[in-house]
Formats: structure tokens, C-alpha cells, sequence
């Protein structure tokens, strides 16, 4: 209707920053983690410097599954626990398309835990973003499947009697092809394992302790050194030759990678497991269709159908 | 004609009697599922169809794992073929369970043809002409031992060529090119088979052979070749014209031969077909696709439908086009897996939280479920909208010669559009039809797109505006509407007026188009219309439905407890016509014609038309 638009648009090939990334203002609580998470988010785009309109920003529903009105690229906002199948068919529907899923805890690892185990096994090309807080926020403060037992919520007024998710665990158990943990006080760790996670070509998993201030205070201080908590990285492996590179995490390690997953509480932070040789369901699909084309001798589509009922007479 | 497959058929002499005329016939083939007596009915159909002859199928395979009693029935004859028969005018029993279950659907004055090595017929039963053919040994001496009872199947089939005369160079043909991939031994075991079966009847039989009327191909055939194939894979196929090349699904019977279908040809085409993990995912996949401007198709049956209906709702309220199937079987939960029923009308229509406007299609027949597949595509593209297909076990199964599509003219090409949007684009407008912008699509004005399941404004984002959500709700209803107006007025048959109109939807109309043939030929002036679209209906139904002193709505599932069926309950609340009355069944099977004139008979209280119904209608074949 109106030609006459009051912030231009950058032309096309401009580069994406932050402000031309900025979609609504958050509606998050004030202190919530995940504020950092978004912030995070836009460096990682800012570094990656994708087409635009190549970046879809996707999720669910919880307080973090908002995320997609924050941030200015296609998106959409599904129905709890979903996000991955749908997002599964945005990769392999687009394969030019950058895939970032955000959510949360019940999203993940509860409603959508049959969803996380086989978009993982299938390894379709998706980065998927779990904003842990431990707790359902978004309903004010019922148990989620990561609060620790003793967790006194609505649901469990006398502390939390259900054993809880491991998630590293989990996700290294579904076959997840990267698996990382950062801390939402950690903007440039979080910002690094994102950044490692998009560029892995499959599905990566960044879960981000994001502490919940209205409804769990102080779920994640164990990590942070300024509340008296101990961050610890996981030291990776260097591959230099020297003799303390021995003892250092190899990524590619499944077993060490469960070993890192099976320490106590708060445990450490970085890239669990990367398997950087399973191929992605987008690669085999798309080998799939190559090979039946060649069959095929790249026949039309109407040839093909026309030689289908040929066989029906 | 004697069949040049082998020296040793007996060649040249005619029968005792020259064959019968006959219109058409119902034949029942009774065994267990792994004799392929499938195969056989699949050979008549494809032979039906390259002989401009019509034919229906009507099968029904058990749902047990593997085994168990199956049978197939088989109508072909001359002119048009609208149901599978109510009563067979031949029985042929594989065994005594065979016999014992299905004797009861043979007509008077019908063949039971049955296999000697196996059934003992009740002596003193003198309704039917029986046959002891045996069949066993029959095919055992033809094809060696080492086949065991393997091949009786096709042995049957010669029995059945030879009996009505059925034209034996195409049927080689078809044997050759069904068993052709395998190696040449199998062909020619099956040949032997069925010249075996061809050879019997010539010494064994006197006079009961036959031979279909000459077809009037000026009025009957429309020229074009016939294609014979069952409802789910016209429906996948019809995707595949329309342009479907994204697609995801989750196994349940009666659906899952169309995701097979899809999964295996759709990589020809450039498409990806998904197996999800469960039914919320394929549908959500699909979204997916779509979201992406692949318009996709998912499906299912009834308890996978009612898994997919939160995500269903996101897909009304963003306004995503998406394809839904649901191929409908005897419910509530798991209920009858493999039997046909109607009773998911209300769940297609309104089951999903809050309003939920979208379309529903119901196919009449095979051919309809290719034709209205493409449409159903169409129409979800058009408006953006979620359009459901609600077929059911019976067409899934069924199978049907008819004219072979013009492709050509009906491809539509796939993609997305993804051309870049002007800078005054809204994903929602108030003032005109939602156009999504794939993902991928740049935007001139920099502000991208979010599509939501939250209440939204123009822009998607999201609001609480009550003003808003009404005029948004109002929108969702309104495309709806503006399709409603769009849509052709449905096929009436019969008199334009009278004392009762049938009201069909699904796979009732072929049923209840020959119960009007009989109820008009009784002297009753009546009507039938059949709705295709059945939500939202098409205009000017009003017009129609009062011209009929009662009209009476066939549907395949219960009345109810106010004594109505789904469509008959829709047609009242929408109408507000008291003359609105249901004939209901759920017995898993399809209507008979008989079951719909009785039903006519009943609500119209006539004497004359009850009568008809329990006069025994003697089989074409009884003996003269």
C-alpha cells in the first residue's frame, strides 16, 4: 500500500548485523538466560554471514520456543514438542535453507522426545538449540523431565521424585552426529559451540543451561564461578603429537564422550562427540534420487507417469 | 478359442452348447489369503479393462498376520458397473470353510464351483448348479508336484476363461508380463496352470458356458484406453500429476500402500517421501514441506487422523497448505482395521480444537480418487489451506478399469515460488487470500515472515487483539466460503423431483446409483445425489433437497443417538429440513444395492418397493 518505507532495506548482499536481525522485542522476564542466548545467536549470524533469506529460525512452544519472533529471518512457531519433524521437512524441502531450531527442556526431552531420537538418527541437516532451564516456565513452575530430584514445583510440592534426563547423555544415545553444552552465562562459549554446531553438516545439538529466574533461581550457580561454582571445559584434543594431547577428550570418542556425559553435577562444557563421517539423511536422499534418475535416463515427469499407466492398460 | 499355450489342450471341439448370452456376473473367489486369489481377480480386471469390458473388484484380506480366509469378487460384464454385486452368481470355494462361509452369498440358479479335492457341498442343496472341478490335483498334475498347491490360482483362472469365453491371447499376455521379470520357468508353470484349467470344462462341463454381449462401442466405450488399477494408487498418482513431489507418512491400514507407492516412485520425480517416526511427525514433515512451497501430502487411517489433528489446527490457523488422506476403515480406535466405514466424516470436518474451517473431499469411485487427488492439491495451493481426501478401505482395494487420464493436460509442474516478494508483503492480509513466502524467498522490504499457530496479526506476529482474532477467524472462514461458491453443482441422477432422493457421499455412489435404477424401474419417481465435496458443500443444494418428498442419506456408519448419521446430521443442521432422514449400517461391508432400496423402501413406507427387495433375484446363469 505505502511506497514510502521508513527504514530501507539493505540491499541485497549487505551484510547481516545485528540490527538488521532484530525482529519483536523479547517478552522473557527480565534476567532470564535466554536474552543472552539471542544475543549469542545474532553474533553467530553476524559470523556466518548466510543469504538472508536462506536462515530460517524455528520452535516450538515454551518461554524459549519465542524465539522466532525475535530474530529477523523466515520462521515460524509450531506446536509443542514438533518443531524437529517440521523442521526436518524445511531441510529436506530446501536444501539451500540454514535450519536453526530452538526450544526448551519439556519441548526436547519431554513431548518431543520421540521427535529428538529420530530426527538424531536420521542426522538430518538441522541445528538444534536446547535452552534448558529444568523447569516448565511457560506454565509457571511445574516439574520438566531435567529438574533435579528434590526440585520443589506445583507438581511436586515436596521436591521432584522423578529421576531425570541426562541430555548429553540422551543425545549421544540417539545418535546425534554433535553434541555440545554451554552456559547461558557464557555468551562466548555459547556463541562458539553455536557457531560449531551450524557449521557441522548434520544434526548438531547445542543444550545451553538457561536458568529460569521466576521459577528456578540459581538452577545452574554450581557453574558459575561468580556464585561460587566451579566452569570447567572439557579440554579438547589437539592432535599435536605431544604427550599430554594423549589424556585430552577426542570428540570422535563415543565411549569418552558417554564418560564426560556420566560425570557429577554441574560436569563440564564444550563439544561432547562430533562425528564428522555419518552421512546426513539430506546426502542419502539425495543420492537416492541421483540414482534413480540415472535409471531413469532423466526421463520428464510426465514421460514418467505416461510409462507408469502405460503398465496399468 | 482354445488356448495355443500347450499341445496337449484339447483343441477344436466345440461344446455341447453354444454359450449363453449373459450381461454381466458376480464372481465370488473364496480361499486363504497366500492362494492368490487376489491375483486372479486382478488378472479379470486388467483383462476387463483391455476388452472395453467395465469391471468392479471387491476384496476383503484378513487382519491377521498371514493366512487366514480371503475372498475376492469380481463384477465385469457389459455397460457401466457401479458396485461389486450383492450376491455372487459364482462361488468358487478353495476348501470347506470357504464353502461353509460364503455358500450364502451365492444367488439362485448360480454356479458353485468348487474344488473336489477339498469341499463336500451339503448334499440335498439343489439351488445351484454344482461343479466338482479338482482343482488341486488339477493343477499338481499340470505343473509337478515339487509347485505343491502353488499355481491353483491360475489354474482357476483357465477354469473361468474357458466358462465365459474370455478372450485367451490377452490373458497369456497378462501372465507373461506379471510373471515376465521372474525367470522362464515360472512363466511357464503358470501357463501349463492355465491351460490345464482351460482344458477342464471342455470334458467336463455341458452347457455352462457363456459369453458377454457384444459391446456397443458407440455408446459405451469412450474410445480412450482403459488403465485398471485400485483406489490408493490412483491417489498416489494423482499426487504425482498434481505436481507432489514432498510427502510423509507413517504405516496404518488401510493407508499405507499409498506412502509405499510414494516412497518408491517419488525419487524418479526428484521428491523425497519421509517414514516418520509417528503420525504427529508426518504430519508435521509435511508442514514442513509445504512451508517450504512443496505443497506435500501426509495420511493416514481414523487413529492416526485423530494423532495429526493439534497439528492440523496449526495448519488452519498459519494458513499452510497441506494434503491429508485419510483412508477411512471401522473404528472407534483400532476397530476393524481392514473393513470399510464412513464414520470419520465429523472428525475430517471438525475434529480439531477451536474453529477449524478447512476441505473435505470424498472420492465416488477409483477414477475419482485420482481426478479429486489432483483437485484436493489444487484447491490446498489456491486457498492455502489443509484439504483432507476421505477415502476408505473399500476403494483402497478396489479395482476399476477406466479411461487413462490425459496426462498431458493435467500435469502440473512442482516447486516453489519463490520470486522475490515487494516490500509491502504480508504473510496474513486481512483484505486478500494468504500467499506464503517459501522459506528461501527474499523479501524487498527486509522483514521476514514468521508463520505461527498463535493468534497473529497481518505481519504474523503475534497478538492478543480480540478485534483481531475475530476478523482473523473470520478470514480463515471466509476463503472457505469462497471456495464453497467455486464449486461445481453435484450430479444428480433420476427425476429432477419425486418421492425420495438418495444422498450419497464416498464410495457409495456406484451402490446407490443401480438402487435407483431398480426403485425407478419399480414405478417410484426418485433421484440420487452424490456429494463429492463434502465440506464445504456446494451451493444450491437447497433447491434440490426440497423437490423430494423424502431424502434419504445412505452412509456407511452409525445413526447415532438422535437417529441420524454424520452427513445426514451435517445435511440437517444445515438445511433444516425435516424431510432428512438416514439409512445407516456399520457391518464393515459395503452397501448392497438391495440394503439402499430397502432403506429407501422403509422411510417411504411403499409396499411395492419392499417386495422388491425380498424377491429372490435369480443368477443369469441358472440353468434354462
Amino acid at each position: 500500500m505505502s511506497t514510502a518505507v521508513a527504514n530501507p532495506p539493505p540491499p541485497a548482499g549487505a551484510p547481516l548485523t545485528k540490527k538488521v536481525l532484530t525482529a519483536d522485542h523479547p517478552t522473557w522476564c527480565p534476567g532470564c538466560g535466554d536474552f543472552a542466548v539471542l544475543a549469542s545467536f545474532y553474533r553467530v549470524l553476524e559470523k556466518l554471514q548466510y543469504p538472508h533469506e536462506k536462515i530460517v529460525t524455528f520452535a516450538g512452544i515454551g518461554c524459549s520456543s519465542r524465539f522466532p519472533y525475535f530474530v529477523n529471518t523466515h520462521g515460524g512457531h509450531f506446536i509443542h514438542g514438533r518443531a524437529l519433524p517440521f523442521a526436518a521437512g524445511i531441510s529436506l524441502g530446501g536444501e539451500d535453507l540454514h535450519v536453526f531450531v530452538f526450544g526448551g527442556d519439556g519441548d526436547g526431552f519431554s513431548i518431543g522426545g520421540n521427535h529428538l531420537t529420530h530426527t538424531a538418527r536420521k542426522n538430518v541437516r538441522i541445528t538444534y538449540v536446547i535452552m534448558d532451564n529444568s523447569v516448565y516456565g511457560l506454565t509457571k513452575k511445574q516439574t520438566s523431565p531435567t529438574s533435579p530430584l528434590g526440585f520443589k514445583s506445583k507438581t511436586d510440592p515436596w521436591g521432584a521424585l522423578d529421576q531425570p534426563i541426562n541430555p548429553m547423555r540422551t543425545l549421544l544415545n540417539c545418535g546425534a552426529t554433535f553434541v555440545a553444552r554451554s552456559h547461558a552465562t557464557q555468551v562466548n562459549h555459547m556463541t562458539e559451540m553455536m557457531l560449531r554446531a551450524a557449521r557441522h553438516d548434520g544434526f548438531s545439538v547445542v543444550e545451553i543451561l538457561s536458568e529460569c529466574v521466576e521459577f528456578f533461581e540459581g538452577a545452574f550457580d554450581a557453574a558459575v564461578p561468580r556464585k561460587g561454582g566451579s566452569w570447567v571445559l572439557i579440554d579438547e584434543r589437539k592432535n599435536d603429537g605431544s604427550p599430554e594431547d594423549a589424556t585430552r577428550h577426542d570428540v570422535t570418542d563415543e565411549v569418552a564422550a558417554f564418560q564426560l556425559a556420566g560425570q557429577a553435577w554441574p560436569g563440564k562444557f564444550g563439544v561432547f562427540y562430533e562425528n564428522k563421517t555419518r552421512r546426513t539423511k539430506n546426502a542419502i536422499e539425495a543420492e537416492l534420487i541421483a540414482k534413480t534418475r540415472e535409471k531413469t535416463k532423466g526421463a520428464t515427469d510426465l514421460a514418467l507417469l505416461q510409462a507408469t499407466f502405460a503398465k496399468l492398460r | 478359442m482354445v488356448s495355443p499355450n500347450s499341445p496337449e489342450t484339447p483343441g477344436g471341439v466345440s461344446a455341447s452348447a453354444a454359450p449363453r448370452s449373459i450381461k454381466d456376473v458376480v464372481i465370488r473367489l473364496a480361499g486363504n489369503s497366500q492362494d492368490g486369489i487376489q491375483a486372479i481377480g486382478g488378472f479379470l480386471a486388467r483383462l476387463a479393462g483391455r476388452s472395453d469390458q467395465d469391471v468392479m473388484t471387491y476384496m476383503t484380506i484378513p487382519s491377521t498376520i498371514s493366512g487366514g480366509p480371503s475372498i475376492f469378487q469380481v463384477r465385469m460384464g457389459t455397460g457401466d458397473i457401479l458396485s461389486a454385486g450383492d450376491r455372487a452368481d459364482m462361488l468358487v470355494a478353495f476348501y470347506q470353510h470357504s464353502y461353509d462361509a460364503h455358500i450364502g452369498s451365492l444367488r439362485p440358479g448360480g454356479v458353485l464351483l468348487y474344488d473336489a479335492d477339498h469341499v463336500k457341498p451339503a448334499e440335498g442343496d439343489h439351488r445351484f448348479t454344482n461343479v466338482a472341478c479338482p482343482i488341486t490335483t488339477g493343477t499338481i498334475e499340470a505343473v509337478g508336484g515339487t509347485a505343491k498347491d502353488k499355481g491353483k490360482n491360475i489354474y482357476v483362472l483357465g477354469l473361468i476363461a474357458r466358462i465365459f469365453d474370455l478372450e485367451v491371447p490377452k490373458l497369456t499376455q497378462l501372465i507373461r508380463e506379471r510373471f515376465g521379470g521372474k525367470n522362464e520357468d515360472i512363466v511357464r508353470n503358470a501357463l501349463l496352470g492355465f491351460d490345464a484349467g482351460y482344458a477342464w470344462p471342455q470334458n467336463n462341463l455341458r452347457d455352462l458356458f457363456y459369453r458377454f454381449e457384444a459391446i456397443d462401442r458407440a455408446a459405451a466405450a469412450s474410445g480412450r484406453t482403459q488403465v485398471t488399477l485400485d483406489g490408493n494408487s490412483a491417489i498416489a498418482y494423482g499426487f504425482l500429476a498434481a505436481g507432489v513431489r514432498h510427502g510423509a507418512g507413517y504405516p496404518i491400514t488401510p493407508w499405507s500402500s499409498i506412502m509405499e507407492t510414494l516412497r518408491t516412485e517419488l525419487p524418479k520425480y526428484g521428491g523425497v517421501f519421509v517414514q516418520c517416526e509417528d503420525e504427529i511427525a508426518s504430519i508435521s514433515t509435511a508442514l514442513g514441506f509445504s512451508y517450504t512451497g512443496n505443497v506435500a501430502i501426509t495420511g493416514s487411517a481414523g487413529p492416526g487422523l485423530s494423532l495429526k489433528m493439534e497439528a492440523l489446527s496449526w495448519a488452519t490457523m498459519a494458513e499452510m497448505p497441506l494434503v491429508v488422506v485419510n483412508v477411512q476403515r471401522g473404528g472407534p480406535s483400532t476397530g476393524m482395521p481392514t473393513n470399510v466405514e464412513q464414520s470419520d466424516l465429523m472428525q475430517a470436518i471438525y475434529g480439531s480444537h477451536g474453529d477449524t474451517p478447512r476441505v473435505v473431499l470424498a472420492p465416488k469411485n477409483v477414477e475419482d480418487c485420482f481426478y479429486l487427488a489432483i483437485e484436493a492439491v489444487r484447491i490446498a495451493r489456491a486457498y492455502s489451506t489443509p484439504v483432507l481426501l476421505l477415502t476408505d478401505q473399500a476403494l483402497s482395494s478396489r479395482i476399476e478399469a477406466f479411461d487413462e487420464p490425459d496426462l498431458k493436460a493435467l500435469m502440473v509442474p512442482p516447486g516453489p515460488d519463490r520470486t522475490e516478494r515487494p516490500a509491502n508483503f504480508k504473510p496474513y492480509p486481512l483484505d486478500r487470500q494468504t500467499r506464503h513466502a517459501p522459506a528461501g524467498t527474499r523479501i524487498a522490504s527486509g522483514k521476514y515472515p514468521v508463520v505461527t499457530g498463535l493468534e497473529h496479526d497481518e505481519f504474523g506476529h503475534p497478538t492478543g487483539n480480540p478485534k483481531l482474532h475475530a476478523q482473523m477467524n473470520a478470514k480463515r472462514r471466509d476463503k472457505i466460503k469462497a471456495l464453497a461458491s467455486t464449486l461445481p453443482a453435484p450430479e444428480l441422477g433420476g427425476d429432477i423431483s419425486g418421492e425420495a432422493l438418495i444422498v450419497t457421499w464416498g464410495s457409495n455412489y456406484g451402490p446407490a446409483r443401480e438402487a435407483l435404477q431398480r426403485i425407478r424401474a419399480a414405478g417410484v419417481p426418485a433421484g440420487h445425489l452424490h456429494i463429492r465435496h463434502v465440506h464445504p458443500l456446494p451451493p444450491g443444494l437447497e433447491d434440490i433437497l426440497g423437490r423430494y418428498r423424502k431424502v434419504v442419506v445412505a452412509e456407511l456408519n452409525d445413526e447415532g443417538v438422535y437417529g441420524f448419521g454424520q452427513f445426514a446430521t451435517l445435511l440437517r443442521a444445515r438445511y433444516a429440513l425435516p424431510s432428512i432422514v438416514s439409512t445407516c449400517k456399520t457391518d464393515g461391508l459395503t452397501f448392497k444395492v438391495s440394503e439402499l432400496v430397502a432403506g429407501v423402501a422403509r422411510h417411504l413406507g411403499n409396499a411395492t418397493l419392499e417386495g422388491l427387495v425380498s424377491q429372490a433375484r435369480p443368477s443369469p446363469l441358472a440353468a434354462r
